[in-house]
């Protein structure tokens, strides 16, 4: 199929899923709860009638709902504003940059190392199937993922502490907060060793078995007779002919992952008390500081959103037969 | 120079494949057959007679559960089967290249076609780069594909397009020897043509030997020297076209001759023989073709027939011909 | 209908035989059977209640007392037995977990075979809320569900609310399943007949897809089951469960917010967790071995085959 009409559905579909998100934001937050009113400025505030009178003129509260306070809404988020937290008194969208850098940071090492070793692992596994490494990959595969992810959290958190003297939680020890991450590597480093390592056995798992399963059905296809009566070795075909088409599919389920991703942040995040935007949405959640919950999930939403149609363009490069004629 | 030593030179070949059920099928039994340089040789016979697992077994390409139990592959002096794996690797698409049947599915699909006959000239150090890259184009034109289309990926050829690719393909580092399966099923029948053309064509100006498995008595008659024809795993009649032709000795052949008496026009055959093939998990002890014979007597499923020489160089595994035990 | 029981239980024993053999499948079994008789015998399993607070000598509470002082599992921080919490824990887990499992495996199943039966229109409505559903991240989503439903003060039990929530998320995998599977049966003979012979589609559905999607069915929910047990105990150690009908999640959720790991109480903090992952791993290797019956993978790979392809004894090198 041509490559521009792929893209196009993909893209129409994450646009779709971006409307979608918004007008549930929307939704929720701001036509749900009642009293919108409360939304903006909290619930234990006590404020007379006229100055809610002035305050629903104010913030266009008096206008109807759909389209013009949607409209509004919408403008108010493109420009960053997201409202400002009840809890912390500041304005939402400050308080998510701040975060955003560290999950960013957890995640994108968790996941880059789960899928370089859960790819290494899955070929091998695939490649020599029904060995005892095989059997012992996939053992460790189907418990990591009947685990739940706070759990396995905690008794990392246990062990590592109690056994090597890492860290028991936070992003950085309390004489380093507030100082430049860049600045106190080695104790960021100590800190991020127990959240990566949980992220990492859990994520490992799952990919080495989609590789397991992706190299397995490319190993069984004609092309890898041929290669073999070309004359190449085991290992030249592996890597020449099986990495490629096993990787395609592999590149779909990273992109499809994102979501869970986010959300075994939330988890780890809160189980080592890391400051980061997962561990900021199960504390807005707690605190029931509806703007920053709103704010949060909006900023997570759009970033699995935007990921997917990256990751999407992305796969038209590796497939050919995904490109126009 | 052709002193008539046999190019390649196959003796008592038997293969042997565990079921998933545990049971042992013997593929092959006993086939035995030479090769000249330069010549086409045919392996003709009904789907399961062994005709593609022969095949595999002379590459060592056999799929897990098989094994070869007996025999000797000669290419020039050596014994294939004795190669380790490493040697006979340098064998293949060296000195003998395949040619799979259905080439759809032979090629990488994300790899470009240039690249892929590219990598069979590297794997072998034949030549430097450009040299090779300029085979490339050059193989490409010989199969009669423009060699712009060195760039272009597998899904953008049509199915005549790739199999003759595949055929440049099998040419690259200049084999000896070419094996083709069924090259011509599930193509239609302009492009039949066309393939049959181009082996002809290419047997003739590179001086290729050519073993070429079909079912098909047509293409048979029409590109090879010599015949082989199998049954049941093993070989029923080997000797030359005109053998096979105007003299056929074993009834299976005479069967298989009478479905289509004219030989120009190709097609299925083995419809039209009565009975099913043996199960090779359970092979009988005569002859495997006595449950469908027309000739049978009592003698023939107590006996399992050896190979005959019913005259010089024609051979036939049937106990109603007379001739000395082939010493093949 | 008796020609379809007859047919129902040779397979049932065909299927019975096949899933003996399979050892992890029988492993797997054996751990869910377990996990539902302790929920269903909870009470003959232990002597307390779990909001009974254990007293010491002086009448104060024994808060994280370990297992060697008192119990099978010790005591929480206010004094409750845990063996008792977990045991009864396994009822809610199980309960919420299973509805909500059933709930996603029945919406997944009928907007399934609705969008490949009916294709069209439906087929791609259906399909382009799966890809929405697919793109949003789950857990943030559940969250602000949850939070806007409470917000709402409206008189639903937590629990309720999570089985819900759940349920209406997680159908998309199976609605993709058995859509597939859908437009495969629909492609057979035998529903074009009943058709042609003037067959409603309900009656269609009923007598001739449904009855061939069964086993595809019960297989995608048994592995339903796991994710939805491994989420409602997420969303319990998240704080959204019912704090007064502790699930194993909530029990990991008050060791996390009580301060059991920094008592070192591991008797609080690990036998939830170890149950959590008995009864979903359980799931996985039965729904696992059910899916392997349904695809069987036996052919050998491209690679596989190399070692002992040569048996010949005595092979000689030359002529």
């Amino acid at each position: 199929m041509a490559r521009r009409d792929y893209l196009l559905g993909k893209f129409g579909i994450a646009l779709l899923t971006l409307l979608f998100v918004l007008l549930l934001d929307f939704i929720l937050f701001r036509v749900l709860p009642g009293d919108p009113i409360r939304a903006v400025i909290g619930r234990n505030v006590r404020i007379s009638a006229e100055v809610q009178q002035s305050l629903r003129e104010q913030f266009g509260l008096d206008k109807p709902v759909f389209p013009d306070q949607f409209v509004d809404t919408l403008g108010q988020w493109a420009q960053g504003n997201l409202g400002v937290s009840w809890s912390q008194r500041k304005p939402v969208s400050e308080i998510l940059i701040s975060k955003l850098w560290n999950t960013l940071l957890l995640i994108g090492l968790g996941q880059l190392l789960s899928i370089v070793l859960g790819a290494i692992l899955g070929l091998l596994a695939g490649w020599k199937r029904k060995t005892p490494f095989d059997v012992g990959a996939l053992t460790f595969s189907l418990i990591a993922w009947a685990t739940p992810t706070f759990w396995l959290g905690i008794i990392l958190l246990v062990a590592g502490s109690t056994w090597f003297g890492l860290p028991t939680g936070g992003i950085v020890s309390p004489e380093n907060v507030g100082k430049p991450l860049h600045t106190v590597i080695p104790d960021l480093a100590r800190h991020l060793i127990l959240p990566t390592l949980t992220f990492t056995i859990l994520y490992l798992g799952e990919y080495m078995l989609i590789m397991r399963s992706s190299i397995l059905e490319v190993l069984s296809e004609d092309y890898i007779l041929t290669a073999r009566a070309k004359g190449m070795s085991h290992f030249q075909v592996l890597t020449k002919h099986g990495l490629k088409n096993a990787m395609l599919p592999m590149v779909t389920i990273i992109a499809l992952n994102l979501g869970f991703t986010v959300s075994g942040a939330i988890y780890i995040e809160t189980v080592f008390s890391y400051d980061g935007l997962g561990n900021l949405v199960q504390t807005a959640l707690v605190k029931q500081d509806y703007p920053l919950l709103q704010g949060a999930f909006l900023l997570l939403a759009v970033s699995v959103i935007i990921a997917n149609v990256l990751a999407d363009f992305l796969y038209t490069y590796l497939d050919p037969r995904v490109k126009a004629n | 120079m052709n002193n008539g030593k046999p190019l390649l030179s196959v003796r008592g070949l038997t293969t042997e494949f565990t079921t998933p059920e545990g049971k042992i099928a013997r593929a092959l039994e006993d086939v035995s057959f030479d090769v000249m340089p330069g010549q086409t040789i045919g392996l003709v016979g009904e789907s399961g007679s062994g005709k593609t697992t022969t095949l595999m077994s002379l590459m060592r390409l056999l799929p897990a559960g098989g094994r070869i139990t007996a025999g000797k592959v000669m290419f020039n002096d050596t014994n294939l089967l004795a190669l380790s794996e490493r040697e006979m690797r340098d064998y293949r698409w060296k000195s003998m290249a395949i040619v799979f049947q259905g080439a759809m599915n032979a090629l990488n699909p994300v790899m470009k076609v240039g690249d892929q006959i590219h990598e069979a000239i590297m794997l072998h150090n034949l030549m430097d780069e450009d040299a090779a890259e300029k085979r490339v184009k050059d193989l490409l034109e010989m199969v009669g594909i423009a060699r712009t289309r060195r760039d272009q990926y597998p899904h953008q050829y049509s199915g005549g397009m790739r199999q003759r690719a595949m055929i440049a393909m099998a040419l690259a580092c200049a084999p000896d020897l070419l094996f083709a399966d069924e090259p011509t099923t599930a193509l239609d029948v302009m492009i039949q043509a066309q393939v049959l053309q181009l082996l002809r064509e290419i047997q003739k100006s590179l001086g290729l030997a050519i073993v070429l498995v079909t079912h098909d008595l047509g293409v048979v008659a029409e590109v090879c020297d010599s015949v082989v024809v199998m049954y049941g795993g093993k070989v029923a009649e080997y000797g030359t076209a005109d053998h096979i032709y105007n003299e056929a000795q074993h009834p299976y052949t005479q069967k298989l001759l009478e479905a289509f008496p004219d030989v120009s026009k190709p097609g299925d055959t083995l419809a039209s023989i009565p009975g099913t093939p043996p199960r090779l998990t359970n092979l009988p002890p005569g002859c495997r073709f006595e449950p469908r014979c027309h000739l049978k007597i009592e003698k023939c499923s107590q006996v399992n027939p050896p190979l005959l020489e019913v005259s010089p160089k024609h051979y036939v595994s049937c106990i109603l011909r007379e001739g000395a035990e082939a010493d093949l | 209908m008796s020609e379809n029981g007859n047919l129902f239980l040779r397979n049932l024993a065909g299927f019975w035989k096949t899933f003996r053999q399979n050892k992890l499948g029988l492993a797997g079994g054996f751990l869910v059977l377990v996990a539902v008789l302790v929920a269903v015998f909870a009470p003959a399993l232990t002597d307390y209640d779990p909001s009974d607070i254990i007293r010491d000598a002086n009448n104060r509470a024994l808060t994280f007392a370990p297992p060697e002082v008192h119990g099978i599992l010790g005591t929480d921080d206010a004094g409750h037995d845990v063996w008792s919490q977990l045991v009864f824990g396994s009822r809610i887990s199980l309960v919420v977990g299973f509805m909500a499992g059933f709930i996603a495996m029945f919406v997944g199943s009928a907007l399934g075979i609705a969008a490949g039966y009916f294709g069209g229109a439906i087929d791609s409505l259906i399909m382009r809320i799966t890809d929405v559903l697919l793109v949003i991240p789950d857990l943030p989503l559940m969250l602000v569900l949850v939070a806007t439903i409470r917000q709402m003060e409206l008189k639903i039990s937590p629990l309720a609310v999570l089985i819900v929530v759940i349920g209406l998320l997680y159908w998309t995998s199976t609605a993709r399943l058995i859509r597939s599977q859908t437009l495969t049966i629909k492609e057979r003979q035998f529903v074009a007949r009943a058709r042609a012979i003037g067959a409603g589609h309900w009656h269609i559905i009923r007598k001739h897809i449904l009855p061939q999607l069964m086993p595809l069915i019960v297989a995608n929910t048994v592995l339903i089951l796991s994710t939805a047990i491994l989420i409602e105990s997420g969303l319990a150690f998240l704080g959204l469960g019912d704090p007064t009908k502790p699930s194993w999640g909530t029990m990991l959720n008050f060791a996390f917010d009580r301060s059991a790991i920094s008592n070192g109480a591991w008797w609080f903090y690990l036998p939830p967790g170890i149950a959590i992952l008995w009864v979903s791993l359980g799931c996985i290797l039965l729904g696992n071995v059910l899916e392997e019956m349904l695809n069987p993978r036996l052919a050998a790979h491209h690679l596989e085959g190399e070692a002992g392809m040569i048996a010949i004894a005595d092979v000689e090198s030359k002529g």
